[in-house]
């Protein structure tokens, strides 16, 4: 456990070597200037798009970080001959990839979080600078807890994609393992319309394979809660539970998966 | 590299802009270009493939088409009547409900500009509440959705039953406000009356929406507008022109029928027909075109 949190502190520092926070600083100056030039556009709305930007732009950063780090993790380490030197040490190979997949999560959840900070920030002073009258037609409160749930799924939806790239970037190129990410990004996306495939097809053959791959490949947009909260529609504890526990599960089986392909490569 | 030269460098980089700013101000002036009309496009028309293109970003691409709605109807309203087209409102703002179905001030906006009476806004109620009956499907227990729809058969259509019977239908949902029930009552009795639609507008004047609010007060002062208008009338009706003269303000004033020319509500004298003597609000007046008439509350 040591050795992991050792490997997840380094890769943690080594993140903000290479200048990931400044991501934090465009994000603030993002949401500051949005907030004062939407106000001028949106006929009253203001509020409504600072909490759709700021999710947003909070999955989008994430996205960014998590796929460009994330394929460099082991990769890079591999390009830059290191690995000899790493896996000289009493350092088995599943405790580098987890160690370095868990470095990742924690940049990854210190930016989720400052990210959410700002952003309630902005909505503290829009609510405060705001009367009550134009308050009331609000369709939910602008410091709403109930953003931090759309923001934990995120979250949870960023690690998956963590997972996904360090699971490529074990055993390809950076440059395809970018490529691989993104594909299955964008899949994840669309994959909830594979569940219903019998209704587009006639063949029971295709629509089983295609609720095969529904089952198979991730379903990222059962992570998407922003319109809901950002409208103040509730979302079940339940769901958000489930959402939650599919996204470890599906974690779990790409890092025991990369474990392997790592295990079986040969460096010499 | 020195510091000498980095500051060297950066002087001609600077020099460069000045020169590029220079030399396209100069040519700008020399040989003025036109400015191109473009017309607005949408590259996507089905707002089902935007939704499937945004990914899981549909609640931020609803965003920026309400702002494109907003803006179109802004920009179009400003330019001279002729070249108000107000085309792309409606599939702007499809698109923003398609994306966002829960967007509810979409819905409100299209139902008040879509069916706005020409050159005010697109003159469509058909689209308005076509609008509206997708935020209804969306929402059915919303009771501002079927009010909205309501207040389009009555305010543009002038159809006071089907405006009655869906007034009714917005009274019988929950936490709908208990002016409703009276309202649609009333409305179904008393048909075309001011005094109903002046209910209807300071109701809305209440709503936590600016714009909302500006149109409320525009409609107030229209509705005021045809009360000054049927008092004047009736000054001049009994102070015709001398056989062979016309009608005019000017004669009026002179005659002593009126103490002055008379302004609209919002200050710009009403125009009179010479010939038939039938007053109305100006066309450069903020208030035209006005609603159709409606009747005077009774005595």
């Amino acid at each position: 456990m040591r050795v992991i949190s050792c490997i997840a502190w380094s890769v943690f520092r080594e993140s903000i070597r290479d200048r990931v926070p400044y991501n934090l600083v465009l994000f603030a100056v993002l949401l500051i200037a949005s907030s004062f030039l939407i106000g001028q556009l949106t006929a009253g709305q203001d509020v409504k798009i600072i909490k759709d930007l700021g999710l947003a732009a909070t999955a989008v950063f994430g996205l960014f970080i998590a796929i460009f780090i994330g394929i460099g993790l082991v990769s890079k380490e591999v390009e830059r001959k290191s690995i000899y030197a790493l896996l000289a040490k009493p350092i088995s190979r599943p405790q580098l990839i987890i160690g370095k997949y868990l470095g990742l999560v924690l940049t990854l959840a210190v930016n989720v979080a400052v990210m959410a900070v700002a952003l309630y920030v902005v909505l503290a002073y829009l609510t405060f600078t705001e009367s009550a009258q134009f308050r009331a037609g609000w369709d939910a409160p602008g410091i709403d807890p109930a953003l931090l749930k759309s923001i934990l799924l995120i979250f949870v939806e960023l690690m998956l994609i963590t997972a996904i790239a360090l699971f490529f970037s074990t055993f390809s190129t950076p440059l395809l393992s970018a490529a691989l990410t993104f594909g299955f990004y964008i899949v994840g996306h669309f994959n909830h319309d594979l569940r219903n495939f019998e209704k587009v097809v006639e063949s029971k053959v295709v629509a089983s394979i295609a609720r095969g791959f529904y089952h198979v490949l991730p379903d990222l947009s059962a992570f998407d809660v922003k319109t809901e909260v950002v409208h103040g529609l509730p979302v079940p504890a339940g769901y958000l539970a489930m959402t939650v526990g599919y996204g470890l599960l599906y974690i779990a089986i790409l890092l025991t998966a990369s474990t392997l392909i790592f295990s079986r490569r040969d460096f010499k | 590299m020195r510091r000498s030269t980095t500051i060297a460098l950066g002087g001609v980089i600077l020099a460069c802009f000045a020169a590029t700013m220079g030399l396209q101000m100069g040519r700008d002036r020399s040989y003025p270009r036109a400015e191109r009309e473009t017309d607005q496009i949408m590259y996507v028309r089905s707002g089902g493939a935007m939704q499937r293109l945004t990914l899981d970003f549909d609640a931020l691409a609803a965003d920026i088409y309400w702002i494109r709605a907003i803006q179109h109807y802004g920009g179009d309203r400003r330019t001279d009547t002729k070249r108000r087209k107000y085309e792309l409102l409606f599939p702007l703002l499809d698109h923003t409900t398609t994306l966002d179905p829960y967007f509810k001030i979409a819905y409100r906006f299209g139902a008040i500009f879509l069916s706005e009476q020409y050159p005010g806004g697109a003159g469509r109620p058909d689209l308005g509440i076509a609008l509206l009956q997708k935020g209804m499907a969306a929402q059915p227990t919303k009771w501002e959705y079927p009010h909205d729809i309501a207040f389009v058969y009555y305010w543009h259509l002038r159809d006071f039953k089907t405006a009655a019977e869906w007034f009714q239908r917005a009274a019988s949902l929950p936490r709908a406000p208990n002016w409703l029930q009276p309202l649609a009552a009333g409305i179904l009795t008393a048909g075309n009356d001011r005094a109903a639609a002046r209910l209807l507008w300071n109701q809305i004047l209440q709503s936590d929406e600016e714009w909302l609010r500006r149109n409320a007060e525009r409609s107030l002062k229209q509705i005021d507008a045809l009360d000054v208008i049927d008092q004047l009338q009736a000054r001049v009706n009994q102070s015709p022109p001398p056989p062979g003269s016309q009608y005019s303000w000017a004669a009026l004033v002179r005659r002593g029928a009126l103490p002055g020319i008379p302004l609209d509500p919002v200050g710009i004298p009403f125009d009179i027909e010479p010939s038939t003597g039938v007053i109305s609000v100006s066309a450069r007046s903020p208030l035209y075109p006005m609603p159709e008439r409606m009747h005077a509350p009774k005595p």
